[in-house]
């Protein structure tokens, strides 16, 4: 309705101008609010951080945690396993990146940097697979870690992605040990 | 025809008086005097260090019968709140037992609370809480500002759409808790031994010797919760009851309308732009209409 | 509806369009082109308003849906979630509380309206019973909606509400257990209700479409009452009433938004933030403010059937008005006499909601009486007689000729006053 032949704008095309600007301004700041009360509440932000008891989990053995509504894996891994886990060249990875929420985003994906600092033979990772969100099954698969039964997508022993349609290796939560057999995760 | 019109008239100013009147005889409704808040008003916001001394009154004196169950730890870290620091939010959550479980054995474990938690109740349930307290039931303090209300007779009830009175709960509260009597009334007799507060909402007095007293409130299960000195102030305000209730009462308001200060502040900028707006539409209007009669 | 476009096609993509759907001409047919009669005063407005708190309602009323939990256990918690936690939360939940008392407020005006300029009267009768019946599906809905945060109010008003039915001879027990779906209100009367209360709002949105086809097709009633002759007597709807409309719209949301943002509980009563309890009743069960005429009229029959006949007869009467209006001339403005009984039945309408809001008790009840008879009366008696009485002043020939002199086409308040001889 603002448009003239004339190149100044007369008076009542500004009335109409300012008018029809102050509609488009309301009408934003009102959808705001409608648009925001879909992001995380308050309640679910402040959803803190869970500690661990691990101290009954055997070597070669895993337990499954929830946190923040998803599976964490936390697995006390054999000796095999982790030198599996070393023998593989960074370079051969698919995803050559730690995905490490403990490191800088961009650690490589080296043994170390999956597994928790100081206790390698620990691994902690979210059980989530980076290709579509299920919850991949342990030891099992090609490489004798975890396989996504959803779209055949095969983790090795350091929950790195080694064939199939993932995109990524299993996320690694930002976690600490208190004390020597309690992790704190997030 | 113009008799009946008469007659209908004449009606409608009898009805008009009669409406009028009974409202001011409304029996033994307690009076609730009206006091200053920092957060009445259009541009009304909390008093932090209020807050923090009403929760402490809250905490030290009224928490171990008072459930506060809707109100997390985090919220007192929250802006527009009592505004603790996280620190100090996380350190007065640690203070708490919180029930948490089941573990792995399938038992329930007490552990300290933390920021997500909400305040743990002091009883179980209503049962436990009546059993303990006399059969009287203490009410969880998370929503009472503003689920207790004194009586607004016509016509104040109209006026206070118009002055925004919306703080009969604080009011209230103050009332109740700085209205206990040094000695009950004389007619409730020697037998009464439980407390009597005039402002109490939740009962009434039904000793018959009481009829011609025209006593307002009546029994009421708490003792008098407050007296002087009760609650250590750090920062030179007055430890007195009354200072006391104010505090406390400014808090409950907060717990139970949390988000008033961003409501009030959202509100005015609305406001302002929805005046503008309409101001430029009735302009516009104006000139679009301003080639026909009408 | 689309008649009364001359809207033609221009472009390709258009034209195939329209000669497969013809919803463009259809929109301009009825918001664009559509002739409206250009002397409606601003509480034509309302219609509007109405249209836009609908739309509100129905929007803020999704988006609450997506975090509120119907469930005797979860319910209360659930609102004082939303209250606490969720983003803009409070604002939204207090928008659709006081949203459902500005509907009201604007419904009452609308109706009070269509009363004084003789809206109701042939030939828009049907446009007026389908506003009865929307009006009625307000009621239902507003009063489900109350129910869900289940609170002391939601609960005990649910079930004196639902009491109400059980006062059908033979079958009324069973009636209420089957709404009850149980042997109180409980969980699966609260899920009925939340089920209800979504469903009703869409059908009050289909029912608003068939309320303004009916009124475009015998077009729109006017301050005069007479009937637009030439095209002089009318404007394009868009934009003289879109824009007059909008203003009235944002002038509604001052109103609107002054109770959200300061008095938010105004309208509320204390009772409701008390998470229900089936065992104790409040001392003083009230309805929210919008009911307390009917209620009014409910408590003033000292007999339970009675009284719930006397309160649905309350509305039942309003959809036989077009035929106890005897008078042959339309709107108000013309009618001396019977300006006088609009604004008594008016104020008595008024006095119904406060005693509706008193306790059932002493000179309440006497006076309850008295204007539950006068307000049937005005529909039975006053209004069938006053047609053969009054005398009503000379119309205008038309629209035009009105506005030119002035008068009737101003508000009502305006020409009330000195008119009244």
């Amino acid at each position: 309705m603002a448009h003239t032949d004339q190149a100044e704008p007369t008076r009542r095309d500004f009335l109409y101008i300012a008018t029809g600007a102050m509609g488009v301004v309301g009408a934003g700041a009102l959808a705001w609010p409608f648009i925001d009360q879909m992001n995380p509440d308050a309640s679910a932000l402040a959803l803190a951080s869970i500690e661990v008891d691990i101290s009954a989990v055997e070597e070669g053995q895993s337990i499954t945690v929830k946190w923040r509504g998803k599976p964490v894996f936390i697995r006390n891994r054999t000796e095999t396993e982790v030198e599996e886990a070393k023998a593989v060249p960074v370079a051969d990875l698919p995803d050559p990146l730690a995905r490490n929420s403990n490191l800088p985003a961009d650690a490589e994906a080296s043994d170390a940097n999956r597994g928790v600092e100081g206790n390698e033979k620990w691994l902690v990772q979210v059980g989530i697979c980076t290709h579509l969100g299920c919850v991949p099954i342990g030891s099992s698969g090609d490489f004798g870690g975890w396989f996504c039964p959803c779209h055949g997508s095969h983790y090795d022993t350091a929950g790195r992605i080694r064939k199939g349609p993932a995109p990524e290796n299993l996320l690694i939560p930002p976690l600490e040990f208190v004390s020597d057999s309690t992790i704190k995760i997030g | 025809m113009s008799t009946m019109i008469k007659m209908v008239r004449s009606f409608a100013a009898v009805a008009a008086v009669a409406i009028a009147t009974p409202a001011f005889a409304a029996g033994n409704a307690p009076h609730i005097e009206r006091q200053q808040w920092s957060f009445s008003g259009p541009f009304g916001f909390y008093d932090r260090g209020q807050l923090q001394r009403g929760f402490k009154v809250y905490r030290e004196v009224c928490s171990s019968c008072h459930g506060l169950k809707q109100v997390a730890f985090r919220n007192l870290a929250d802006e527009g709140g009592p505004s603790f620091t996280e620190e100090q939010a996380k350190q007065i959550a640690s203070e708490y037992t919180v029930e948490d479980g089941p573990n792995d054995d399938g038992d329930m474990y007490e552990r300290p609370g933390i920021l997500a938690d909400k305040f743990p109740s002091p009883f179980p349930n209503e049962q436990a809480a009546r059993a303990s307290n006399g059969g009287a039931y203490p009410p969880d303090f998370s929503l009472l500002a503003k689920a207790r209300a004194g009586h607004r007779g016509f016509p104040w009830f109209v006026f206070d759409a118009f002055t925004q009175y919306q703080e009969q709960g604080p009011d209230y509260i103050y009332a109740l808790l700085t209205s206990y009597p040094e000695e009950n009334p004389q007619c409730l007799g020697e037998d009464f031994s439980g407390y009597f507060n005039p402002a109490f909402l939740g009962g009434s007095v039904t000793a018959e010797a009481c009829a011609h007293e025209n006593l307002t409130g009546g029994p009421i299960g708490m003792a008098p919760p407050l007296s002087d000195e009760l609650v250590e102030y750090t920062d030179g305000t007055p430890m007195t009851v009354d200072q006391y209730a104010h505090d406390v009462a400014a808090f409950m308001m907060w717990a139970a309308e949390p988000h008033l200060e961003e409501r009030k502040k959202i509100g005015f900028r609305v406001m302002v732009f929805l005046i503008v707006f309409a101001g430029l539409l009735y302009f516009t209007k104006k000139k679009l209409w301003r080639n026909v009669e009408h | 509806m689309a008649g009364h476009s001359n809207y033609v096609p221009q472009s390709a993509p258009a034209k195939w369009l329209e000669s497969r759907l013809p919803v463009i001409s259809l929109v301009r047919g009825s918001f664009v082109d559509f002739p409206t009669p250009k002397n409606l005063n601003y509480w034509w407005t309302f219609g509007g308003i109405l249209f836009f708190v609908l739309i509100a309602q129905i929007i803020t009323g999704i988006v609450l849906v997506m975090h509120y939990t119907p469930s005797t256990t979860a319910a209360f918690n659930s609102v004082e979630h939303i209250m606490r936690d969720v983003n803009f939360g409070w604002m939204l939940r207090y928008l659709h509380a006081n949203g459902a008392s500005m509907f009201f407020i604007a419904v009452y005006i609308h109706i009070f309206r269509g009363l004084y300029y003789g809206s109701y009267k042939a030939p828009r009768e049907i446009s007026w019973i389908l506003g009865v019946i929307i009006f009625l599906i307000m009621m239902g809905t507003a009063f489900m909606g109350y129910v869900l945060p289940w609170g002391q109010m939601s609960f005990w008003g649910a079930t004196v509400i639902t009491n109400l039915f059980s006062a059908i001879p033979l079958v009324g027990e069973e009636i209420r257990t089957w709404l009850w779906g149980g042997f109180a209100v409980d969980n699966p009367t609260l899920n009925r209700f939340f089920s209800l209360h979504y469903l009703l709002p869409f059908m009050i949105f289909g029912v608003v479409i068939l309320h303004v086809w009916a009124f475009h097709t015998t077009g729109n009633n006017n301050p005069t009452g007479v009937q637009p002759k030439t095209k002089q007597d009318t404007v394009p709807f868009h934009p003289y009433y879109t824009i007059k409309d909008l203003f009235a719209i944002i002038v509604f949301m001052i109103l609107f938004a002054w109770f959200v943002f300061y008095v938010p509980n105004y309208m509320g009563h204390p009772d409701n933030y008390i998470e229900a309890n089936p065992l104790v009743t409040p001392a003083h069960i009230v309805p929210e403010w919008y009911f307390l005429p009917f209620y009014a009229i409910l408590r003033a029959i000292p007999d339970k059937l009675g009284g719930v006949v006397a309160m649905f007869g309350a509305i039942a009467v309003l959809f036989v008005l077009p035929w106890l209006d005897t008078s042959k001339v339309r709107s108000g403005a013309y009618r001396p006499l019977f300006k006088q009984f609009f604004w008594i039945f008016a104020a008595n309408a008024v006095a119904l909601g406060y005693l509706g809001a008193m306790p059932a008790e002493g000179t309440y009840v006497l006076l309850a009486r008295v204007c539950t008879a006068y307000y049937f009366a005005h529909f039975l008696i006053i209004l069938p007689m006053l047609g053969f009485l009054e005398k009503p002043r000379p119309l205008p020939a038309s629209i035009s000729e009105a506005v030119l002199k002035g008068g009737a086409g101003k508000p009502a308040g305006a020409t009330a006053a000195p008119d009244t001889k």
